[in-house]
């Protein structure tokens, strides 16, 4: 930063360009040192192979052929696609008729409302996380204890069949309200135009949302939508601190982050650890792309 | 509290404890290249003058351990080398320090002079030729001073010592005596024994297990085929290892374990957790297998259970053949590249050697010595705490100490070992599947990883 105001100094400092990358250079300086670099970084790390014999040698793409043959790693990417493909529709819809509800004007408390739904986002997701693996305790858990009083069976929070579901409970209450809020937003941003024109043609309340609020946030519901795939591809924070409740159900690549996570920090095979995140990356992109085309082709026909 | 660390921890790398020396050796021979050219023979010795000096130059030593209130065996040391300054650093129990020490090695900046390392993972840290090889430095006579299992763990296979034994964790078994005697059960001398009651244990009150065999502890699993005579890794070349994680002997306790934990007389429920502690209190386990820093621990986690256990040795599986494992302890070594490389190895030294520090090492801070000095005294051993009803149970887990097999090995990549035993085996003890399917799978996995990580593999 200090060289860019010097150098902008120099020069005067008054052409419109100057000033203009000036504006930018604080941004750039810590984009390029946060993101590019590291990138690059890993990019070439991802190139080597640094054994225990033999030491750091070039591998090529050895290490991106070993990850597409990696069953381990295949695994976690389905499984958080199939996390994604549950999740997020759930997620979304809650939040879009929190959003609506807010928006109707209807709601007495509707500060307090919004608020309260906005409130876990707030929350770091490794205290929500503890949290959660808390209540989900299948001895100590309030779950376990009320099912207990009652005679019933303890749900098995933390189980093999029952785990993805949980987290998606966790991931869901986390998130709900950040999207409501951006949905709510979108929604405000509606011209009053629009519904005078709706309410001379006679449409209800239920017909306005549907026909015009809806259709109006679409560009918002696919914003979150692409967040949404971005999360969900790297789930981490919650597998890795409920692993600790539960060893025998997460294992070290129940999701590709955690795995690479392990394979840098467990096995020390941080080269191989680049070129899956390098992968998942591309995973990502893929989705993201997929996402987005299939909600143009809907909204085109 | 060594032990407890390790074993408290997050677990997995704790529990493992010694073995690593022996890898070591091979490893060391086979050292990630650069070692094995210095390792051959004995490296000459540093001369007298030499200590003499460096003993007494001003010197700032960094030591990073783990044992708390070592300040007070450090004093010592201190009061007899006035010109050695020794910072003490807590930098984590176990994996979080090793983490540190990594990532401090490969910065090249802000490594200690002396550390604490644990058995299992000298050959660990060996093979990255981390460790200094202490020989040149250390005092006429020091290895008869040990245990010669503890030895042979912190020896490398060319010869090199790469730390000092300051504690153990040979395996015994702490029963309860009441639970015994209510059932008309007498402590199990075999295993098999040991398996008739547990069925038996189990038909009478299915509440209570024979023992809890922890699904997240791989340290456990060593121990025991320690004892076994298993052998699941070797180094045999600098370069080469043998990994036999699902030979006969494994599949023995594959087997042996699989079916008690079926039939439900054995549990496997995490340790060191609050369900753990709880069962412990509750008189849930009859039996916990554990080392013998397990006495002191349990009297402190499970009060309200004084004067219910006695100490025995683990049962056998030749009953003509007394043998034990161990699980946990730990060596003070120190880092290569370190500068003051004398002072930090006489400081492993004098820790780990003086009577006086020895002793308070095992009165304050309950650490299970490795000296032959040490377990034959009479203060140490005769001490009978009313935990365990009177018993000399130091005097028990001292006996053990001499049947612990010397040959066993640790790899020299623990973490990943360990890792993928968690998530196979251990995987295995907690859903009751198959833990010889699971064996298999371990073999597998960490042989892919050896084999990645550029080793010959049972060749």
């Amino acid at each position: 930063m200090s060289t860019a105001t010097t150098s902008g100094r120099r020069r005067g400092g008054t052409t419109p360009a100057a000033s203009g990358y000036l504006f930018v250079a604080p941004f750039m300086v810590v984009f390029l040192a946060m993101l590019v670099v590291p990138l690059a970084y890993a990019a070439y790390l991802s190139l080597f192979q640094d054994r225990l014999i033999g030491g750091t040698v070039f591998a090529g793409l050895d290490n991106y052929t070993r990850a597409l043959g990696d069953d381990r790693l295949l695994e976690g990417v389905l499984r958080v696609a199939r996390f994604f493909l549950f999740q997020v529709p759930i997620m979304l819809v809650v939040s879009l008729l929190a959003a609506l509800a807010i928006d109707s004007g209807l709601l007495r408390l509707s500060k307090v409302f919004r608020l309260g739904i906005f409130l876990p986002y707030a929350v770091p997701s490794v205290v929500a996380a503890l949290m959660w693996g808390y209540l989900y305790g299948p001895d100590f858990g309030p779950f376990a204890q009320l099912a207990e009083k009652v005679g019933a069976a303890v749900p098995p929070f933390l189980s093999d069949s029952w785990m993805l579901g949980s987290m998606a409970n966790i991931v869901t209450w986390e998130f709900t309200g950040y999207n409501m809020i951006i949905l709510y937003a979108a929604l405000r941003a509606i011209p009053g135009e629009l519904y005078e024109a709706a309410a001379v043609d006679g449409a209800g309340p239920w017909r306005t949302a549907w026909s015009i609020k809806i259709p109006a946030v679409r560009p918002a519901l696919l914003l979150c939508l692409i967040f949404s795939v971005i999360g969900s591809f790297q789930l981490f924070a919650e597998p890795n601190l409920l692993q600790r409740l539960a060893p025998s159900v997460i294992d070290s690549a129940y999701t590709p982050n955690l795995y690479a996570y392990t394979l840098a920090f467990t096995g020390q095979e941080v080269n191989y650890a680049a070129a899956v995140s390098f992968l998942l990356g591309l995973v990502i992109i893929v989705a993201s792309y997929a996402v987005l085309f299939v909600a143009g082709r809907r909204s085109r026909s | 509290m060594i032990r407890f660390q390790r074993s408290t921890g997050r677990s997995r790398a704790l529990h493992t404890t010694a073995l690593f020396l022996a890898a070591t050796l091979a490893l060391a021979a086979c050292g990630g290249g650069g070692d094995a050219a210095d390792t051959p023979q004995s490296a000459p010795a540093t001369s007298q003058a030499d200590i003499d000096k460096a003993m007494t130059t001003p010197t700032e030593l960094t030591f990073w351990t783990w044992v708390p209130n070592i300040q007070k065996e450090v004093d010592l040391f201190q009061k007899k080398y006035p010109a050695i300054k020794v910072k003490v650093v807590n930098a984590g129990q176990g994996e979080p320090q090793y983490t540190k020490l990594r990532t401090a090695l490969k910065a090249g900046t802000g490594a200690p002079d002396a550390v604490q390392i644990e058995f299992q993972y000298i050959p660990t840290f060996s093979i990255t030729d981390s460790l200094l090889d202490l020989r040149p430095y250390l005092s006429a006579g020091l290895k008869d001073k040990f245990v010669d299992w503890t030895w042979k763990q912190v020896s490398g296979t060319g010869g090199q010592v790469w730390g000092i034994p300051q504690d153990t964790g040979p395996m015994g078994m702490l029963y309860r005596k009441d639970i015994f005697d209510k059932h008309g059960i007498t402590p199990p001398k075999t295993w098999d024994e040991f398996a008739a009651s547990a069925r038996k244990l189990h038909a009478a009150d299915p509440k209570v297990s024979m023992t809890n065999l922890a699904s997240n502890q791989a340290g456990v699993w060593m121990g025991l085929l320690w004892q076994a005579g298993g052998k699941p890794f070797m180094t045999t070349a600098a370069d080469s290892v043998k990994v036999n994680l699902n030979d006969d002997t494994a599949k023995k306790l594959g087997t042996y374990w699989g079916d008690l934990l079926k039939d439900g007389s054995v549990s496997a429920d995490p340790d060191f957790t609050d369900q753990w502690y709880q069962a412990l209190n509750r008189g849930q386990y009859a039996t916990w297998l554990t080392a013998a820093w397990g006495p002191v621990f349990l009297s402190g986690s499970a009060k309200s259970t004084s004067g219910k256990w006695r100490a025995a040795p683990l049962p056998q599986w030749d009953a003509s053949k007394q043998v034990s494992g161990n699980w946990g302890g730990s060596t003070t070594a120190v880092v290569k590249g370190s500068k003051n490389a004398i002072a930090a190895a006489k400081l492993a030294e004098f820790l780990n050697t003086d009577p006086e520090s020895t002793k308070m090492f095992a009165t304050e801070q309950f650490l299970f010595p490795a000296t032959k000095a040490l377990l034959a005294d009479p203060e140490f051993v005769q001490q009978k705490p009313a935990f365990f009803g009177g018993q000399t149970v130091n005097q028990v887990f001292s006996g053990i100490s001499d049947t612990v097999d010397t040959e066993f090995q640790w790899p020299p990549f623990l973490d990943q070992a360990v890792n993928d035993w968690d998530e196979t085996v251990g995987k295995s003890f907690a859903n009751k599947s198959d833990p010889n399917a699971a064996l298999d799978q371990w073999q597998s996995r960490t042989t892919d990883y050896a084999k990645n990580q550029g080793f010959k593999v049972n060749q």
